[in-house]
C-alpha cells in the first residue's frame, strides 16, 4: 500500500529543509549527515534544496553505524560504505538525516559514531517517515510524516537515484522481517 | 564461519567480503579515534608457541580496536615450561571465558586439534608450515589496493619449501585469478607440488622482468636442519632481490615481503626500503584485516557466511 506518493515526498522534503534552516536561523554552522543508504541520498536532497533556496552550500556526509550498533552478535551486521564527513563538526550543528526512525536504536548508534568525529554544538534528527515503537528516548526534530504501523508491518521508502523507478512510501506486512529499519 | 585456520575455509565469494570489510577497518584506522565498540565485551586469547613480533602486535592491535579485552598468553613464562600439553593449556585458557582464540604453533594441524576441544572461534595464526591465512588476506588486500588481481603476475621467491606464507598466498592468489610462479632452488621446494595451482622457475633471473610482483619470502634458517644451498652469499646471489636485479624490474613492479626480512639474503636493503616496496603497508594493513577476521567470527557472521 502507498501511503506517500512522489509529490508527498517532494513537498515534505522541501518542508524539512525550510524547518533546518529556520530552526539554525540560517544554515551557516550546519552539517548534513545521513546515514546508509537512503538518509544519505536524503541528506544530498536536503542540501541541494537549502542550496537553492538559501544560496548556501551545506555539506553532506555519509555515516555508516554498523560498527556502533547494539545488536552486533544477535544477527548479522554488515557495513553499507565507509563513513565520511567533509567537515570537522565539532561546534557545528550536526543533523542526522534518515528514511525511516523505528526503534531509535539506529540512531542511537549514530550519535556515538559522531561522537568520536568530534563535538557538535548540537545534534538534530531529520526523518521522512516516523513509524512510531521506540525503544530509547529519541525523538526526531524534523519528521516528514507520521506513520502509525503495527510492528509486524514493514515501512519501505524508494528513492530514485537509489532504487530506480519513481519516489514513494509503502506499508506492507513482512511478518519475516521486523526488523527492516536496521538494515535501510 | 566461526573459525579461520586456513584460506581453504574461504570460497571467491566470502574472500572478498572479508576484503572490503577489511576497507572498512582501514578506513577506520585512518580516523582520530582508530576504535569502534563493535565488540564489546568480546574476550580474544592470543596464545603464541612460536616467535613473532608483527603478527601477534597485530592481532591484539586489532582486538583492542574493536573494543575486545585481550588475554595474552605468553608460552615462555607459563606452565608451558612445566610440561603442561597444548590441550591442557588451551582448556585452562577457555575455562576462564573466551570468545576467540589467535594461535601460532610450530606443529602444522595444532589450530585443527584446538577446534574440538573448546567452544571459542580459533583463528590461525601459523601453524608449522601449513598455513598463515591472516597474512595471505593482508597481502592480497594491499595488492588488490594498487592492482586489479586477475591476471596479475606474481613470483613468489624463496623458501617456500618452509613458508606456509607460500602455502597461504598461493591459495588466495590463485582464487582471485593471480599467476603465481614459484621460484626457489629445488631444495627450498616441497617435496610434492602436485596439486599447487602454479608454474615453478628456477631462477629468479628468468622471470624477473617479466612479473608484476615479487613477493619475498624469509629464510627460514630456524626450521631448515640440514643445508639446503651452499651458501647464504651463494643464494642472495641467485635469488635475492638485489639492487642490480631490482633494476630489470618492470617499472611498474611492486615488491612485498612478509617480514621479518633477512636485509642483504632475500632483498637489499634500498629495494626494501624504496618507491615499489609495500612492506610497511603490509603491516599496516595487517591490522584491518585482522579486525576483519575477529568482526566477522565473533560478530555473528556478519560478512563471512
Amino acid at each position: 500500500m502507498s501511503v506517500l506518493d512522489a509529490g508527498d515526498l517532494r513537498r515534505a522534503q522541501t518542508r524539512i529543509a525550510h524547518e533546518i534552516v529556520e530552526r539554525n536561523r540560517g544554515a551557516d554552522d550546519v552539517v548534513l549527515v545521513g546515514l546508509y543508504t537512503r538518509g544519505l541520498a536524503l541528506a544530498r536532497r536536503l542540501a541541494d534544496a537549502i542550496a537553492e533556496f538559501e544560496g548556501r552550500d551545506v555539506p553532506v556526509g555519509a555515516l555508516d553505524v554498523s560498527f556502533y550498533r547494539d545488536d552486533i552478535g544477535l544477527r548479522s551486521v554488515t557495513p553499507t560504505g565507509p563513513t565520511e564527513v567533509p567537515v570537522d563538526i565539532t561546534g557545528r550543528v550536526v543533523v542526522l538525516v534518515d528514511d525511516v526512525l523505528y526503534t531509535g536504536r539506529t540512531v542511537r548508534a549514530a550519535m556515538d559514531a559522531l561522537t568520536e568525529l568530534g563535538r557538535p554544538r548540537a545534534i538534530q534528527l531529520a526523518v521522512l517517515v516516523d513509524r512510531g515503537h521506540r525503544e530509547l528516548p529519541i525523538r526526531p526534530d524534523f519528521v516528514g510524516k507520521n506513520l502509525p504501523t503495527r510492528v509486524g508491518e514493514d515501512v519501505r521508502v524508494r528513492l530514485a537515484e537509489v532504487d530506480g523507478g519513481t519516489d514513494c512510501v509503502e506499508l506492507r506486512d513482512a511478518p519475516d522481517e521486523p526488523d527492516e529499519e536496521a538494515s535501510a | 564461519m566461526k573459525h579461520l585456520l586456513s584460506i581453504d575455509d574461504l570460497d571467491v565469494e566470502s574472500l572478498t567480503e572479508l576484503l572490503d570489510l577489511s576497507e572498512q577497518f582501514v578506513a577506520v584506522n585512518q580516523r582520530d579515534i582508530p576504535k569502534v565498540p563493535a565488540l564489546r565485551g568480546k574476550v580474544v586469547a592470543s596464545l603464541f608457541y612460536e616467535d613473532s613480533t608483527r603478527t601477534r602486535l597485530s592481532f591484539e592491535t586489532a582486538a583492542k580496536r574493536l573494543s575486545c579485552d585481550v588475554m595474552t598468553f605468553s608460552v615462555a613464562q607459563s606452565s608451558v615450561k612445566k610440561g603442561e600439553s597444548l590441550r591442557d593449556t588451551v582448556q585452562t585458557i577457555a575455562a576462564m571465558g573466551i570468545d576467540a582464540i589467535v594461535v601460532r604453533h610450530p606443529a602444522a594441524g595444532a589450530p585443527h586439534r584446538i577446534v574440538d576441544w573448546i567452544d571459542a572461534s580459533v583463528i590461525n595464526a601459523g601453524d608449522g608450515r601449513h598455513a598463515h591465512p591472516t597474512q595471505a588476506l593482508l597481502d592480497v588486500l594491499t595488492l588488490r589496493r594498487h592492482r586489479e588481481l586477475n591476471g596479475l603476475r606474481v613470483a613468489i621467491v624463496g623458501d617456500v619449501r618452509h613458508s606456509r606464507v607460500a602455502r597461504s598466498n598461493v591459495q588466495a592468489l590463485h582464487m582471485l585469478g593471480a599467476q603465481v610462479t614459484l621460484v626457489a632452488p629445488p631444495t627450498l621446494l616441497p617435496e610434492s607440488l602436485e596439486g599447487w595451482p602454479v608454474q615453478v622457475s628456477f631462477e629468479l633471473d628468468d622471470v624477473i622482468s617479466e612479473v608484476d610482483v615479487v613477493m619475498l619470502l624469509r629464510m627460514q634458517f630456524e626450521r631448515q636442519q640440514e643445508a639446503l644451498f651452499p651458501t647464504v652469499r651463494e643464494y642472495t646471489a641467485r635469488y635475492g632481490l638485489t639492487e642490480v636485479r631490482a633494476e630489470r624490474l618492470k617499472p611498474d613492479a611492486l615488491v612485498m615481503h612478509p617480514g621479518p626480512m633477512n636485509r642483504g639474503v632475500e632483498v637489499a636493503a634500498a629495494v626494501a626500503d624504496g618507491p615499489a616496496s609495500l612492506v610497511t603497508e603490509q603491516v599496516a594493513n595487517g591490522v584491518a584485516v585482522r579486525m576483519a577476521v575477529l568482526y566477522s567470527l565473533l560478530g555473528s557472521g556478519a560478512s563471512v557466511a
